[in-house]
């Protein structure tokens, strides 16, 4: 019944929803719009219905007493238990489920971003499964945006700038941080928006469920057509703010490895130009 | 007590005048300037939303020259970076220069003491400096518009580190603040004493017209929740000033450059210290608008407001309530689980005495004898559009929903409809309905009328494509209005249908503006009625034909019933005032 009557949310023009999540959170959007309906078609009716009954040409005298009944106060019964349910049957539950059901560690994807004015960095941990320290001494924003320390752990770690891949059905783990002012990580199709703050690293996890591919046949025809994931900074971060964006591409695994392989071999090739 | 008996210099009457009165149409006249001045920044901004990066059209040469004294390029069209100050200014001038004067300043001002039966305010000096301060801080916002750099960009939030690192209209934007917060706590203040000190003989709690009690809990909002902003307000200053580093953590990297101060500091500190004012503070801005509602609605229902005593307690309940929901603005910033159950249960409780309020308001209409004025008519066209606020509310308070819709267009168009539609047609009601008390003369209807069917119509025009973009994810504060998005792309055409709402309500405030032009100039009846409306509370039975005397009164009113005694059965005329024996 959840299922059913959240799926109003269909007509409230929400993004196509690409992740294992998104169901749940437009289906209590779904639902608390069922409730923002039936109150306005109610008090609407109602106002519709006084205004010409007790227009003063109809009603030239008016009634001292008013409204003796206790319909009201019945319908606002109705509306603590409805939004009672919203919270405690819902809200509540969906919220933990999507913020601690933490992950298995092993077959979690971690990410690292980094946000700064005006661009993602995307930090892999590479082939060891492991981040390098960052150290901010060492930040270049030419070679070395996010100060990645290149030996140890950090010797195969990947980092990208605006280009985030993601291999299709596997968790996903962002760790979210920023360099210099608030941001937010915004992925509408993925239901996911996590502020990014300075000084804190914030995780969070979903898993996305149609690769870009798919994606694009979906959308084609539409206005957007062409136009696939990307990450939106939803805070006002300066002038640039409205410009922020990552490209997100959710791929097949097996693309996806050969992205990373890809990658791994830039790193090689930027050592070779430094030695 | 009547008119005092030496002549007044022009100065003492009209300029540095003690008489609450006269204060409160200064307040008002200055308000509504500002409330045009923030409503003219956002229909240039409205013209970029719909077509980014074209000049703009009648002001562009403007636009150019501001641009060019701020140091921003501008071939007449809005750049991003004056995009940035208009938002920002658009907001803080809207609120706390426009919307906080008008409805405390100007309608709390004029009519507490009127309707309690007091000769004036409890502190008249008090209250002239009151107005004074907000004058000055409204001059230091406006001369921020022209230091290299701009005014304010960083929003109306002013969220550290951006607004630690912004150019000097930052700085400005602080000494302004604290020179309108001083203003609100000297004016709250005063409010609250006279309201308990000066009531009228026989002027019980319980038979204080609900106005007066709207704005007895208001003040009780200003003056807890602005003390936490002013101190994180000079926090935020001194970060910028003296390089201290309240609001900075450690390791910052700005443009390459890592940021020389000590850190150690929380940008999280000033959401909850600006929030913890900011929530009560959209409480500031709806409660004085239901006050004005309940009298116009008693008035021109000829009956009594129903359930006065919920309303009393929803108010009040409300107001202590706002005080705990303050963090469902940060629900997305990492807070635990803990923390987010608390935040969402408050900000439900919180919602029913909303619906309460709503509901009594509906309630009042039933068994009642409409008289469609304009003010009556504004404050019917504000419960649909409050019912919509508040219920677009709902969703932004539940934080599963909130991770889609926090920070975009749905939170714009929610607490516009709570703010635009709500609060500015209570004032618009007020105003009409509170004009020939001020005046001596009456507005006209028919442009009244025509007033408010054309603001009803383009306000929806302007406001419910917001819901929609919202709804598809389309964030806030973007300068191009998501032309750079790919999420955005199906919902930019609803840019030009606002961008056009916008503009034709302000031609809609014509009929307005010069409706009251001409009033005013018009000639004044030699003795106007002192109770046009045929009302039952104070201000309108016991004082003589306006203008008012410095001192209100002829005779101290005695107060013999409440507020809303309309058609009394057994009464010989459908009004008994409360002053009647
Ligand atoms: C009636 C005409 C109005 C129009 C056309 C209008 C339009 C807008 C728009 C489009 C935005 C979003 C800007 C952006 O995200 O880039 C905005 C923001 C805002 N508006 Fe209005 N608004 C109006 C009235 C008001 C009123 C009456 C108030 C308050 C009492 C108000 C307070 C605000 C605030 C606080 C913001 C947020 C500013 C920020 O992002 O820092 N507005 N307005
Ligand atoms: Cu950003
Ligand atoms: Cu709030």
């Amino acid at each position: 019944m959840i299922e059913s009557l959240g799926s109003i949310s269909k007509y409230l023009g929400l993004p196509i929803n690409s992740s294992s999540h998104g169901h749940m959170i437009d289906n209590m959007i779904g639902w608390v719009h069922w409730l923002m309906i039936l109150l306005f078609i109610g008090w609407g009716a109602y106002l519709i219905i006084t205004v010409i009954k007790f227009n003063s040409k109809n009603n030239p005298k008016a009634n001292y007493n008013g409204v003796q009944s206790h319909y009201s106060q019945y319908a606002e019964y109705g509306v603590i238990v409805f939004e009672a349910f919203l919270l405690i049957g819902l809200s509540i539950p969906l919220y933990s489920q999507l913020k601690t059901s933490l992950p298995n560690n092993n077959e979690v994807h971690h990410v690292r971003v980094i946000a700064q004015q005006f661009a993602w960095n995307i930090h892999y941990p590479g082939d060891d499964g492991k981040f390098g320290d960052t150290d901010i001494n060492l930040v270049d924003e030419e070679s070395n945006p996010i100060g990645l320390v290149r030996d140890g752990n950090g010797a195969d770690d990947i980092v990208t700038i605006n280009q985030m891949h993601l291999p299709v059905n596997q968790q996903v783990m962002i760790h979210l941080s920023s360099k210099d002012v608030i941001h937010s990580f915004g992925i509408p199709e993925m239901r996911i928006k996590q502020d990014a703050i300075p000084g804190m690293t914030i995780p969070f996890f979903f898993t996305p469920t149609m690769t870009t591919d798919d994606f694009l046949q979906k959308i084609n025809g539409t206005k957007r057509e062409g136009k696939g994931y990307e990450i939106a900074c939803a805070q006002l971060c300066g002038n640039s703010h409205y410009r922020m964006k990552g490209y997100v591409t959710i791929d097949t695994e097996e693309k996806y490895n050969s992205w990373l392989v890809e990658q791994a071999e830039y790193i090689e090739e930027e050592e070779d130009d430094d030695w | 007590m009547s008119d005092s008996h030496h002549e007044e210099s022009f100065w003492r009457k009209y300029i540095f005048s003690t008489d609450h009165k006269v204060i409160g149409i200064q307040y008002g006249i200055t308000a509504l300037l500002f409330l045009f001045l923030g409503f003219s920044l956002m229909m240039v901004m409205r013209w970029q939303l719909a077509y980014p990066d074209t000049a703009v059209p009648i002001v562009g040469s403007l636009v150019k020259w501001l641009a060019d004294l701020n140091g921003f390029a501008s071939d007449g069209n809005l750049p991003a970076d004056l995009y940035n100050v208009f938002g920002a200014m658009h907001g803080t001038i809207m609120i706390f220069l426009g919307v906080v004067p008008i409805i405390v300043g100007a309608f709390g001002n004029y009519l507490v003491p009127l309707q309690i039966g007091a000769p004036d305010m409890a502190f008249p000096k008090l209250n002239m400096a009151s107005y004074w301060v907000y004058f000055v801080g409204g001059v230091v916002m406006l001369v921020s518009f022209f230091l290299p750099g701009g005014a304010a960009n960083s929003g109306w939030t002013a969220y550290p580190p951006l607004s630690d690192i912004a150019t000097t209209g930052q700085t400005y934007w602080l000494i302004g603040m604290v020179f309108l917060i001083t203003s609100s706590l000297l004016g709250s203040m005063n409010i609250i004493v006279t309201i308990v000190q000066l009531r009228a003989e026989g002027m019980t709690w319980m038979r204080l017209p609900f106005f007066v009690w709207s704005q007895l809990v208001t003040s009780f909002l200003l003056v807890l929740a602005f003390p936490p902003l002013e101190a994180a307000g000079i926090f935020q200053l001194m970060d910028r000033v003296f390089g201290t580093s309240f609001f900075l953590p450690s390791g910052l990297v700005i443009g390459g450059e890592i940021l020389k101060v000590s850190g150690g500091g929380s940008p999280l500190l000033w959401q909850h210290l600006f929030w913890f004012l900011a929530h009560p503070e959209v409480y500031v801005l709806i409660l004085p608008g239901m006050g004005i509602l309940a009298e116009v609605i008693a008035n021109n229902t000829r009956k009594p407001i129903w359930g006065y005593k919920s309303l009393v307690y929803s108010a009040t309940f409300l107001g202590f309530m706002s005080f705990l929901v303050w963090a469902h603005h940060m629900f997305l910033t990492g807070m635990g689980q803990g923390m987010s159950v608390f935040f969402q249960t408050t900000t439900m409780i919180i919602s029913v005495p909303s619906v309460i309020i709503l509901t009594c308001f509906m309630l009042s209409l039933w068994g009642g004898s409409i008289r469609f004025t304009t003010p009556m008519l504004f404050a019917l066209g504000w419960m649909p559009m409050f019912g919509i606020g508040g219920l677009t509310g709902l969703p932004l308070g539940l934080s599963t929903p909130d991770i889609h819709l926090h920070d975009t267009y749905y939170v714009i168009g929610h607490f516009h409809y709570v703010v635009a539609p709500g609060t500015i047609f209570a004032i618009f009601a007020g105003i009409y309905y509170w004009f020939p008390k001020m005046t001596g003369k009456m507005l006209n209807e028919t442009l009244g009328k025509v007033h408010f069917y054309f603001s009803f119509i383009f306000m929806n025009g302007l406001f419910w494509p917001m819901l929609i973009q919202g709804l598809g994810g389309v964030s806030r504060r973007l300068s191009d209005g998501g032309a750079s998005y790919a999420h955005a792309q199906e919902f930019l055409h609803w840019n030009v249908v606002m961008s056009y709402s916008a503009w034709l309500l302000a031609v809609a405030q014509i009929p307005f503006i010069y409706n009251l032009i001409k009033t005013l100039l018009a000639d004044k009846s030699p003795n106007p009625d002192p109770n046009p409306w045929n009302a039952t509370t104070v201000e309108w039975t016991d004082t003589t034909s306006p203008p008012l005397g410095h001192g209100n009164f002829e005779k101290t009113p005695v107060v013999h019933r409440g507020p809303y005694e309309y058609s009394v059965p057994g009464e010989s005329t459908d009004f008994t005032p409360q002053t009647q024996n």
